[in-house]
């Protein structure tokens, strides 16, 4: 397989296409951004099936629990802020709660807007998303994790929101990759503190980690794929190991994966955490590099989080 | 329509009054006014127009009917149980605790009950999607949905619309019941939709104004004819009066959207239309 090369859009559209082949009851649904998402070219192999619904999300959103409610599959595309807090209501009411089996595609979360800035910048996505009960929401880090994801994602027989970037990322994950979508994912063990880490996220814990590792930290790295159900197993028995936490998200600290880690934690096994993300405030136009040095999302920010999570211990 | 055909459902549309007083008036309070203004429409769909079975309310390639003015639910339940879907005893169950029937239609607890309906606007987009599906599938099914006139404020009304007309989904059959009131006054006061039938002739549909919306020929004859749409959408307009066949609930005019209703009133309904 040639996907760690590719972005994640083309591997979205190509990963379709295959299920789409094999799996009539799939269709997918565009509000106007399929050739920034890169499903449009599906429109040419299934007529019928992949088709835009214009820029009218919550058209889009009810529309596909319509046509669930018929037995298809719709994924339904656009970006982040639009694919939750616009179309909340839709998503609650006709998909989740009579629980229509609706993918729901985000692309371009938190700082990866990049030049759509504020407006686009979804920091508040997975907080919106989270409390709806019964909805999966998750995320991949990289090409592969994507491309393996999708097939569990159709068999999972459900509502579930994917938060993607869309373009290209470099890998995390193998070939030999195995994907469970309900489990977290051990990227590397380690015993004095844990990496949480979700998306574009990974990749700056990766770094962290051999910043740590000059400084004699044992950093464990944990990705967390699936933010809602939270792995609730792989996270306190991480937390027993290291005892001190650092989540690493590209979303609000409120309401994101640092909420769903620290209420977990805090029935389970309380321990310090720390957390580097979007501290409550809106996003800008400026490139993913500048924003994360910005808003201290960078591997340097982690390694300062994790020393202060290990202090805590004392 | 052959003369007994139109007495039958003038009769069915009577006894689907009183089973809605009864479901409504023994539980004391409830969206009376909008599921009384509706039964023509419901009893024309589910007694002669629609292709089901209430024996295997799952059956592939059905017609499909969604309440998009989801607190209409009682009115529907009261066809279901009729058609016999469920038991009718289990009307005086409605909004009681665990109950299959809550006020606004919900898919995944009523039997007979296509799409889960309430928050308003949604209806339509779903039945759109459903309209879409069965184009797919080409089982040749008929989608039905009846939206609120007040619904009809909603900005995803017209989304859903547009799609349609867009999607030449000739087998999307919608009605507007336009009763004028909403819970908080007459329609036009509020946010007038007005003119109802020049705005979806503008959006590309197939419009159809039925004078007397409680007339169950002309309901039929507008069905018939929306069936024969070659390549757009139909939108019939019901020009209906909420509350309709009860006199206290039509005389409390804006105030029947929801109201309380005593047993003394329940029993004075029920004598009214005998």
């Amino acid at each position: 397989m040639m996907y760690e090369n590719m972005e994640m859009r083309q591997v979205l559209a190509e990963v379709l296409s295959e299920l789409m082949d094999k799996d009539e009851r799939i269709v997918v649904i565009d509000a106007d951004l399929a050739r920034a998402n890169g499903t449009a070219g599906l429109r040419e192999k299934y007529p019928g099936r992949a088709f835009d619904v214009g820029i009218a999300e919550q058209n889009m959103a009810a529309l596909a629990a319509g046509m669930a409610a018929y037995g298809l599959v719709p994924f339904i595309g656009t970006f982040t802020p639009f694919a939750t807090r616009r179309i909340c209501d839709q998503i609650t009411i006709s998909i989740v709660y009579a629980k229509r089996n609706v993918k729901i595609i985000g692309t371009d979360p938190g700082i990866s807007a990049e030049l759509n800035g504020g407006t686009h910048m979804s920091m508040e996505d997975i907080g919106v998303i989270r409390s709806i009960p019964g909805i999966v929401i998750f995320e991949p880090v990289d090409a592969i994790q994507l491309a393996k994801a999708l097939p569990a994602i159709l068999e999972y027989d459900g509502p579930i929101y994917i938060r993607m970037f869309r373009k290209a990322t470099p890998a995390v994950f193998k070939d030999d990759y195995r994907f469970d979508l309900f489990k977290a994912d051990m990227i590397k063990e380690g015993k004095d503190v844990t990496l949480f880490a979700s998306g574009i996220m990974v990749n700056e814990a990766l770094k962290a980690d051999e910043l740590l590792k000059a400084e004699g930290i044992d950093a464990e790295i944990i990705n967390i794929h699936t933010i809602k159900p939270i792995d609730r197993e792989a996270v306190a028995a991480s937390a027993r190991k290291t005892g001190a936490v650092v989540t690493c998200e590209n979303h609000n600290i409120i309401g994101g994966l640092k909420s769903a880690v620290a209420e977990l934690l805090a029935e389970e096994y309380p321990v310090p955490i720390k957390a580097v993300g979007v501290r409550d405030h809106f996003g800008e136009v400026a490139k993913m590099e500048y924003l994360k040095k910005k808003y201290h999302m960078t591997a340097e920010d982690i390694v300062k989080a994790a020393k202060e999570a290990i202090a805590m211990k004392k | 329509m052959h003369e007994n055909e139109v007495v039958f459902l003038k009769d069915k549309s009577k006894h689907i009054r009183r089973l809605i007083v009864d479901e409504i008036g023994k539980l004391g309070v409830g969206h009376i006014g909008g599921c009384l203004s509706a039964v023509e429409a419901l009893v024309v769909l589910y007694y002669k127009q629609m292709n089901i079975d209430p024996s295997n309310p799952h059956m592939e390639g059905r017609d499909r009917f969604v309440m998009s003015k989801g607190h209409a639910g009682p009115a529907v339940y009261a066809v279901l149980a009729d058609k016999g879907y469920f038991d009718v005893c289990e009307l005086d169950t409605l909004n009681k605790p665990e109950t299959n029937l809550p006020s606004h239609c919900d898919m995944l607890r009523t039997i007979g009950i296509d799409m889960t309906a309430g928050s308003l606007g949604q209806g339509i987009s779903c039945a759109v999607g459903m309209a879409k599906a069965s184009q797919l599938k080409k089982d040749n099914a008929n989608i039905y949905c009846m939206v609120g006139d007040g619904e009809s404020q909603e900005g995803e009304v017209w989304e859903a619309a547009m799609c349609a007309a867009q999607f030449k989904l000739n087998n999307l059959i919608a009605f507007t019941d336009y009763n004028k009131l909403q819970l908080d006054g007459e329609v036009h006061e509020i946010m007038d939709v007005a003119p109802l039938d020049k705005k979806w002739e503008a959006f590309g549909w197939n419009v159809i104004n039925v004078d007397d919306g409680h007339d169950v020929d002309k309901i039929d004859q507008a069905v018939e004819k929306a069936k024969k749409s070659l390549d757009k959408p139909t939108m019939i307009i019901l020009n209906t009066i909420k509350g309709k066949g009860v006199s206290f609930v039509e005389a409390a005019g804006v105030k029947n959207h929801s109201m309380p209703i005593t047993d003394e009133q329940r029993l004075q309904a029920l004598k009214e239309l005998e």
